[in-house]
């Protein structure tokens, strides 16, 4: 009975949403407050109802309905509530619903927080979002639908894939859709003011808090996801270009980039065009992630469902979206009004050249990421393109960009002040050079790479500070009074230093935990032991468990570091008889900045039993992982300052506008 | 901005062909690799089934096993912990070369999450030669 509501209430959203496209479109071509009003009602209204169906499905998957086929084809009643309850997103029409219901969401949003929006700006917004909601539910309804019965419904599930019952895995795809979907605003509001044909500062000013908003749920999104790689897979790497991976990165790179060009919009009203582009671009980056992942296109350590009609229905779906966006932005961006020349050194200078180093690093990974797909369809040979292609594109162009990164916010807006930004980077630029200096004699002798790599990381760390301390003129007033220019800097400062200081400390983990690996492994019968750097690990015994619906192997291997035995360390190798896959639950233990990550292997049969144990020292792993959460926090104080309010938009239009002109 | 914008696009630009002739690994069957003559050290994935029965482990933790598509089958050889989902008649696929004897030397074997789930080259090759049995499943991850 659930199940039927669910699937009632999708078709209802579908519906709801075509009326919110309709209602709010004749709203404003008729210039009528009723029309208008119905428009925000119906995406309310598209909100609830998709909402409705995205709960009555975790309702059939927490009740156990196996009559429903999507139930039925992932999930087990054996499975802990937390991961019947995952399970509702995690498989492709789940997911499909999940992303519909964060699109009506963000409609919804827009309706309710956008009260300072223009009335001509905003049904369009509306509108635009009704029509992209209308598309994908349309695709999940008629497509996709997670609600499909079963004749004969099985006596129990299949089971979730082994691999996804995790925490991490259970929380993370929340928070990447909510990122994704969260750029679709921004692309209803670049598709509004190209049809308005206004691109200003205010606009630029609307579209920044829903930027940030999505960048910062993207962010937590893409790190989760690969905090969940790092420890689930158990091959300790935490990046592997992988094409899913790159397909949440490159939106992550066009939202980046926007971030930074809204800036430059919203304080000198210059590259509107470019930031229209841009802005259109992040969410088409995120639709053809939807593409590539759920499609089955690519080979992937990831596995997916291979359906080809899907496939060609969400390209469809994108070509009608990111067509009609981009022939609307052919058509009508040569009339949008240029902004004003200006010098190539200040802030808005740095800014492009952050915009110029991001466009061309995010065209580096699509290109690694789309060209074995062309290819493929053009030859018929199958290539791939892996992480040395990444390393040698993407590397060098990030560490450009971020050795101008500092300075940028030591310019001042219209002319800075190369010299005297430099003379207040003295101390970074010192700082990371001995630093340096050193990490290439004494701590890793003669490996340049990682050197550089360090001196990048503190760079931007030191770099980073000292802009802050350079605003509330630390060392130049008193303590007192610097304590008290610091707390009264605005909330979007903090912000963004948080969010550059993430960038570098994200740097230097990478960096440190990529050269400064070691691995050991070896088959250790009990009581035998296995050194990886300053620890030894002890194989204390392996006894069999018993899990909610799995067995596991567990071993206890007993710390000994430096400073004497520590504790123990219990890595798992569990089996999933209903699934009959075997996952490895790796143990780590955080020390410091740093992770000892050890995982049990297969059994050695024959002779004395031995079980073949993998252990890693991964040096400043943790910062990998703290330094893009840095970054979303900060993306999310930036957000709580009061002068990004949406509503701020209005007040701030006329003065920017006297402002710009002059 | 042209002064700023063309350096940086030809950076960019110059990376990408300079590295897609270097990091650009093709994909073949075991028949195919036979068929292109692939040279000894030029390193390719290979994807197929594990042949049944093929899987042998030394003392020293090497692994052998067969990796066919049917018509033709290649022996690997890996040094290290397979993947949890390694098993005997499902798809893997493995990133090495051929040694001068015509042993494919893997330095990363990939298997795959879902024991339902076919590598999509592996799908095509079986399907080149008329092994295909059935499409993949419906559930999918992440």
């Amino acid at each position: 009975m659930i199940a039927e509501l669910g699937a009632f209430a999708l078709l209802l959203a579908f519906v709801l949403s075509l009326a919110q496209f309709g209602l709010s479109a004749a709203g404003r071509i008729r210039r009528d407050a009723g029309l208008r009003g119905a428009g925000e009602g119906a995406s309310v209204g598209a909100f609830i109802a998709s909402a409705t169906a995205f709960f009555a499905l975790m309702y059939a998957f927490v009740t156990s309905d196996f009559s429903v086929s999507n139930v039925a084809a992932n999930s087990h009643s054996d499975q802990p509530l937390l991961y019947r309850v995952a399970a509702t997103w995690g498989s492709h029409e789940g997911s499909m619903l999940l992303w519909c219901m964060a699109l009506s969401g963000f409609g919804m949003a827009v309706a309710v927080f956008g009260k300072g929006l223009p009335t001509t700006l905003k049904p369009l917004v509306l509108a635009s979002q009704g029509a992209l909601g209308g598309l994908f539910m349309a695709y999940t309804a008629f497509a996709s639908n997670p609600f499909v019965r079963l004749a004969t419904p099985p006596v129990e599930g299949a089971a979730l894939n082994p691999i996804l019952q995790d925490p991490f895995m259970a929380i993370h795809p929340p928070f990447l859709y909510t990122g994704y979907v969260g750029f679709s605003v921004v692309f209803s509001f670049a598709v509004a003011a190209l049809i308005e044909g206004r691109v200003d500062a205010a606009w630029a000013r609307w579209v920044r808090p829903w930027t940030l908003a999505a960048w910062s749920f993207l962010t937590v999104g893409i790190t989760l996801g690969s905090f969940w790689a790092y420890y689930e897979l158990g091959w300790g790497g935490w990046w592997f270009w992988d094409p899913v991976e790159n397909a949440s990165f490159m939106p992550w790179l066009a939202g980046t980039a926007l971030l930074h060009s809204a800036i430059v919009t919203e304080k000198r009203g210059a590259l509107p065009g470019w930031t229209v582009f841009l802005a259109l671009t992040a969410f088409t980056f995120s639709m053809l992630g939807a593409f590539l992942v759920r499609s089955g296109v690519l080979t992937s350590v990831h596995a997916f469902a291979v359906d080809p009609t899907r496939g060609v229905l969400l390209l469809t779906i994108l070509g009608i979206a990111a067509g009609s966006g981009f022939a609307l932005f052919a058509w009508r961006a040569p009339s949008l009004k240029a902004g004003g020349l200006f010098a190539p050194i200040s802030r808005e200078g740095a800014l492009v050249v952050n915009n110029l180093f991001l466009a061309g690093a995010l065209a580096t990974v699509a290109l690694g990421t789309l060209y074995p797909l062309i290819r493929q369809a053009m030859t018929g040979e199958a290539i791939s393109v892996g992480a040395p292609f990444f390393a040698l594109t993407f590397g060098p162009l990030m560490a450009l960009c971020l050795l101008v990164l500092p300075f940028g916010p030591l310019l001042s807006w219209k002319r800075g002040d190369l010299l005297g930004a430099a003379q207040r980077l003295f101390v970074a630029a010192g700082a990371s050079l001995l630093v340096g200096l050193a990490w290439l004699l004494v701590v890793q002798p003669g490996k340049g790479f990682s050197a550089i790599g360090v001196v990048l990381g503190i760079w931007l760390v030191v770099g980073s500070l000292t802009e802050l301390f350079v605003r509330a003129r630390v060392g130049v007033v008193g303590s007192g009074e610097a304590w008290r220019r610091l707390t009264n800097l605005p909330r979007g400062t903090w912000g963004m230093t948080l969010a550059h200081i993430g960038l570098g400390v994200f740097v230097l983990g990478a960096v440190v935990e990529t050269s400064g690996r070691i691995e050991a492994a070896q088959a250790l019968t009990v009581g035998q032991s296995l050194q990886v750097g300053a620890y030894t690990l002890t194989l204390k015994g392996v006894e069999a468990v018993q899990g909610p619906n799995y067995t596991a192997d567990r071993g206890t291997l007993l710390v000994t570091g430096p400073h004497g035995p520590g504790g123990a360390m219990t890595p798992e190798r569990r089996f999933y008889p209903v699934n009959r896959q075997a996952t490895s639950q790796v143990a780590i233990d955080a020390k410091g900045p740093s992770d000892l990550y050890v995982v049990l292997g297969e059994q050695r049969t024959g002779g004395q039993p031995s079980w073949l144990i993998r252990a890693y020292w991964n040096p400043w792993a943790r910062l990998i992982f703290g330094g893009p959460l840095l970054m979303a926090l900060g993306g999310l104080i930036s957000l709580s300052d009061r002068r990004l309010r949406i509503a701020a938009g209005a007040r701030a239009r006329a003065r920017l506008a006297g402002e710009v002109a002059a | 901005m042209v002064a700023i914008a063309a350096p940086v696009l030809a950076l960019a630009a110059g990376l990408s062909l300079y590295a897609m002739g270097d990091a650009a690994v093709f994909f073949y069957s075991p028949a195919q690799a036979a068929e292109k003559h692939v040279p000894a050290g030029r390193t390719i994935r290979l994807g197929g089934l594990v042949e049944t029965g093929s899987v042998s482990k030394a003392a020293d933790g090497t692994v052998s096993f067969g990796v066919t598509d049917k018509k033709a089958s290649d022996k690997v050889v890996f040094k290290g912990d397979l993947p949890d989902l390694f098993r005997e008649g499902q798809g893997v696929v493995a990133q090495g070369a051929f040694d001068g004897a015509g042993v494919f030397v893997a330095r990363e074997v990939l298997a795959k999450h879902d024991e339902k789930y076919m590598p999509k080259e592996v799908a095509d090759a079986l399907k080149k030669s008329g092994e295909w049995r059935g499409a993949g499943s419906e559930s999918s991850t992440r």
